[in-house]
This record gives structure tokens, sequence and C-alpha cells, in this order.
């Protein structure tokens, strides 16, 4: 059974319809991204799983249970880090998660669980003074107070700099190696490539292009492209005799559209028939965040807000 | 369910931040300190020595004489004769005093003849002094009358203000700033913490865990019942052995000291909680606070105000928190303290249901 399930949610403010009917699933001990632009529904459809949110239409499921009418339940089993992580000023890590501890009725060893998050350095700070990476990794080991099977993190590391982000990142691995299912939205593509076991593109409420790295290149990607350095003689040999897609920069790169293998030898057959300078020739995979610009782009081109 | 393990561990954590910020610790307990010894210091009269004191003698007999001299008597007054020729409330505004006593012709005769008669004290309600005079001067009219043939209270205090009772300006603002501090200091910070909670989504954070808003707001009742009572104790000492303030010590306090907070706490996170920003919650958390901390006799008497604002006065809260300490602080009055508390509570248990009610960790 899925640890989520979402069928056809919608959540509607007012005639704006923030989450506009999306579907996906998410299972055990998978690192689920809902990656997206700001304000692409992320965090409204984070928000309507943690129970924190009533939707407007649809199905979801979370642990089996409806999070909205059996929120105590599900909040028990779960762990949050809303997004822009906020807490008390004056508790010290130890005491936040000891306060949280109790709440739960939860023996926990702070200590230990302050190094799982790699937050032994901060203790005896308060909140109110520690950097932003230990803010969020304090929010981290709050979310995990109650050991629960599945974590919600809400761009668990937007405004960090890149340091805080690779360990923020590393306790994500952590997580996941742990057997936890983790949901995980963000804007940042290396964040959902880097961490993701399964990225669904969200756009304007809507989900555009949904499974692994690797399929989601391959559904929407154009394939391979080799670049050579070369002028306007060699663009013009390849377009008068081959039926490549050939793209010129204006300048000196050359870009070639491989569709299949032929395309690769026929390019290079060609390249060296032209007679033409050339060099630097390279073949090149589009990556995902190619994908992502040329999906949110043009949507966001046409879209309203 | 309730559960007070929750409640308790909310209470420490707040109770931390609260000692560790300093700000509300100040607030609650050295600000009200700090008024105290100020308008205890101004209204005292900087113990310029003795009170001047203005006395008209329209009587000719003996009584009327042994009457001044008991006045002049007391170390603490300084009797100036005024000409029976003269207007007498003239002759004070004219020497820029409100301290007076007449004692009416005819006295000695009455006094002798066991006649009811009254001697006529000019005060001001808002002067130390004036509480002085009164009290020294009725004290003399009880001397009088237990020296009288009968014993029976012929000579009385005829007052031309309402303050006719012997009882000092600090007696009043003992408990006009314990009710003080036990509005603004629960109310500013609730207003406060329940909109900032709410824009930096801690509310929503404490949501997801097994806290409910009761345990969450009951902690504060009990946070700032603990503070009030602290405050109580440090201010009711300031007044006693720095001013002399008349204070009873009774169980009949502890009433107060619990239900001003189960108030005050509610009423602050029911602003803070149906206002939209920090800033806005403030604006209306000043709008309820700052009348009602001047019209509930924090610093005046209400009885000395004008009527339509007595009026205004017995529709706000403080009112009658003010009202039932001083009832049982300074007159040892219970049954009208009972009546206080009641309303009190009513005011309380309504806007605690209303706070809970409005109060929402999660949004749709």
């Amino acid at each position: 059974m899925p640890v989520i399930e979402v069928g056809s949610l919608e959540k509607s403010y007012g005639d704006l319809k923030a989450v506009d009917g999306i579907s996906f699933s998410v299972e055990k001990g998978e690192v689920f991204s809902l990656l997206g632009p700001n304000g692409a529904g992320k965090t409204t459809t984070i928000e309507v799983l943690e129970g924190l949110r009533e939707r407007s239409g649809g199905e979801v499921r979370v642990l089996g249970l409806d999070p909205w009418k059996n929120g105590d339940e599900v909040h028990r089993n779960i762990g949050v880090i809303p997004q822009g992580f906020k807490f008390l000023d004056y508790p010290t890590p130890k005491e936040a998660i000891e306060y949280y501890a109790t709440l739960f009725g939860k023996k926990v060893d702070a200590e230990e669980l302050l190094r799982r998050v790699i937050l032994e350095e901060a203790e005896g700070r308060y909140f109110m003074h520690l950097s932003g990476g230990q803010k969020q990794k304090l929010g981290m080991a709050l979310s995990l107070v109650n050991d629960p099977q599945l974590v919600f993190l809400d761009e668990p590391t937007t405004g960090l700099d890149p340091q805080a982000r690779r360990a923020v990142w590393e306790v994500i691995r952590k997580l996941r190696s742990e057997g936890r299912t983790v949901l995980l939205t963000t804007h940042y593509l290396e964040e959902a490539e880097e961490l993701a076991d399964k990225v669904a593109i969200m756009d304007h409420g809507k989900i555009v292009a949904m499974g692994t790295v690797d399929e989601i290149i391959s559904q929407h990607g154009q394939g391979e492209n080799m670049n050579v350095r070369g002028g306007k003689d060699l663009v013009g040999y390849l377009k008068e005799n081959t039926k490549l897609h050939v793209d010129f920069d204006g300048n000196t790169l050359v870009t070639i559209h491989l569709r299949d293998k032929n395309d690769a030898l026929v390019a290079l057959g060609a390249i060296q028939e032209s007679g033409a300078n050339w060099g630097d020739l390279a073949v090149k995979r589009e990556s995902l965040e190619d994908i992502f610009l040329s999906l949110v782009g043009t949507e966001g081109a046409t879209g309203g807000t | 369910m309730f559960s007070f393990s929750r409640m308790f561990a909310d209470l420490k954590v707040f109770g931390k931040g609260f000692v560790r910020s300093r700000v509300g610790l100040f607030f609650t307990l050295i600000f009200p300190i700090i008024l105290i010894l100020l308008f205890g210091a101004i209204f005292q009269g900087g113990n310029s020595g003795p009170v001047t004191i203005y006395v008209q003698n329209q009587d000719s007999g003996p009584a009327g004489q042994a009457f001044i001299a008991a006045l002049n008597g007391t170390s603490a007054l300084r009797v100036t004769a005024v000409p029976v020729d003269q207007n007498f409330t003239q002759y004070l505004s004219s020497h820029s005093s409100s301290d007076g006593v007449v004692i009416p012709a005819g006295f000695t005769n009455a006094y002798v003849a066991d006649k009811a008669v009254n001697v006529t004290v000019y005060g001001n309600p808002a002067s130390t002094t004036s509480a002085i005079v009164s009290g020294i001067t009725s004290e003399i009219v009880n001397a009088f009358n237990l020296h009288g043939a009968t014993g029976v209270h012929q000579v009385g205090v005829a007052s031309r203000t309402a303050a006719s009772k012997s009882f000092q300006y600090i007696d009043f603002l003992v408990p006009g700033l314990i009710g003080f501090s036990a509005l603004t200091s629960p109310m500013f910070a609730l207003v406060n913490i329940t909109s900032a909670y709410k824009r930096d989504k801690i509310f929503k954070q404490l949501s997801l865990t097994p806290l409910t808003k009761t345990e969450w707001l009951v902690s504060k009742i009990l946070w700032y019942t603990m503070m009030t009572t602290v405050s109580f104790v440090l201010m009711s000492a300031t007044g006693i052995f720095l001013f002399g303030a008349h204070i009873t010590y009774s169980w009949g306090i502890a009433m107060f000291l619990v239900v001003g907070p189960l108030l005050f706490v509610s009423l602050g996170m029911l602003v803070g909680t149906v206002s939209t920003s920090p800033e806005s919650a403030a604006v209306v958390g000043n709008l309820i606070t700052f009348p009602m901390m001047f019209l509930s006799g924090t610093f005046f008497p209400v009885s000395s105000m004008p009527a339509y604002l007595q009026n205004i006065a017995h529709v706000l809260p403080l009112f009658y928190m003010i009202d039932g300490l001083s009832n049982v602080m300074i007159y040892g009055n219970y049954g009208p303290a009972l009546v206080d508390v009641g309303v009190l509570l009513v005011i309380s248990l309504v806007t605690f249901a209303l706070a809970v009610r409005f109060f929402r960790w999660r949004e749709d």
C-alpha cells in the first residue's frame, strides 16, 4: 500500500485554483520530490497532506487515513518541517527536543537526535541565535522526535548557503537510509536530482511531468545533443547534405539534435566530409534543468499569475 | 483529553523563555514597582514635615478649643486659625490649600447636651495630605465620642467631598497598580505572542503535535497567575514598607490573583487571534487596554470621577478587579468583593470560551 495516495486533488481559494486536480502516489521508503517554481501549489499540496488545510475536492490518503478528518492520528505518525521553519526564541536545541518529546509522550535521547541531524555543535545556544542552517536542522530534529515513518520537508534548504544546504541533504539521505518515506518540496533542481527517487514537476497547480529523473528526461527531453565548435560553412554543409536538426548560435557553437544512434554516425561522417574547421566535439544528454525550463518556462509564459 | 504533562512541558518552555528574554520580567515585576515608587513619592508630598491645616472655630465654648488643641497635639498637623468672619472656602483657595476643618457654632453646647453635631472636613481625595487630615480628624472625633457623657456617638464628621475615610492615597494606589499590572503584563504579552506565533507559523507547528490549544492557553494562564502573585507580593511589600500603606493580607486576595490572569490572558489571546497582523493586534490591544487602565481606578478612585465616566468604569472588567482588591485589601468588605469576583469570573469564562473558540491552530 502506498504511504501517500493523492487522486484528483483540488484546492481553491475563492476563484484561484492553487491545486488543480493532481494525482500521485508515494511508496514506502521513497524520497518523492514536488518540484516547481514559487506559487506552483507545492506548499498547498503538502499542507493538505499534513492535515493543515482542508481540500476542496479529490481524494487524499496519508498512511491510509484522511489527514483532515483523522488529523490527530496522522500527526502522531508524521514529521513536518513547514516552509521557513521558525520556533520559540529561547529554548536551546536540547530543550526544544525535550519539549516535543513530552508533547508526544516519547522517550527521546536528545543528544543522540542532535547528532543525527549534525547539530551537536549548536547545543546550549538559544534558537534565536542559531544560524539559518542550524535552525533548519533543529526543525528536522523536532520532526523526528515522534520517530515518524513519513517526513514532510517543505523547501528545507530555501535561503541557506551552499554549505548548509549540503548538510541538510546529508540528513535527508540519512532519513532515506533509515527507511523513512520523505516528501520533499523544492524549487532547486539540483536538490531534486540529488535526493529524489521520484520527481513531480508542478506548475500552476498541475503536475506537468512525473517519474524518476531519467524517465522525465527521456519522456520530455529530445534525447542527446552533439555540440561542435564550427562556423557558418559547417552549418551550411550539414543542412544541405543531411536531414539532421541543426542549430547555430550565430557564433561558433553548432548543436546537432540526435534522435537515435544513426544520427550520431551520420553527423560525424558529415562533419568529416564538410572539410570545414571544427573542434571540441561533445555529446550531452539534456538535463532536468533543460526540461524544467522548457516545461515550466512555456507554461509560465502563457499562465496568469 | 487535557494532559497535565503536556501543559506543564509547555509551561516550562514558556517560563524559561519569559525569564531569559528579561523584557517580560521587567514589565511584569519591576515596572509596577517603579510605578508605586513614582506615584507614592509624588503624592506623599516628599515627607515635608507637618501638614498645614486651616481651622475655623465658630464655636465659643471649651469643646471647640479642646478639639483644636487635639489637632495641634498631633505632630502631623500644623494648625492655622481662620478668623470667623472669613468665608472658609474662599480662604482655603486663596491660600492654595484644600485641607481644612470647620468647627460649627454651638459645638460645645451640642456636645455637652449629647446632641449630634458635625465637624466639617475639607479635602481633596487625590491628595495625601487630605487623607492625613481626614484620618486624624476622624480619630479625634472618635476620642471625643468616647469621652462624652454617654459614650454615644454624638460628634460626627461631615465631609465636603467624597474622600471622607482615613485612607491614604497609597492605600488606593497599591490595589490599583496591582490590578493594573494584572491587566497589562498578560494582555500585552498575549496579544503580541498570539499574533507573532500566527505570523511565524508556530501555532501551525504546534498543531502538528498532540498539544491542544486549551493546554496551551491554560499554561499561559498558570504562568501569569504565578507572575501576578509574585508581582502582588513585591508591590504590596513596597507599599507597606516604604509608604506605610494599610493593607490587610487575606485569602480573599488569592481569588483575584487567579481570576485576573484568567481574564486578561484570554482577552489578550482573543485580540491576538482575531487580528490579522501583529501590528493591528497591537493597536486593538492598546485600544482596549489604555482606557481600561485610566478609567478603572488605577491612579484615581473611581468615585472621584464624574458620573458619566463612573458609568463607563462599571462596564470595564479592570474596575471589578481593582474594586475587589480594594474591598479585600483596604476595607475588608468581603461581601462586595465576592460580587466583584463573581462579575470577573463570568466575564473570564466567556472570554476564555471565546478565545478557545476563535483561536485556530489550523487554517482551511
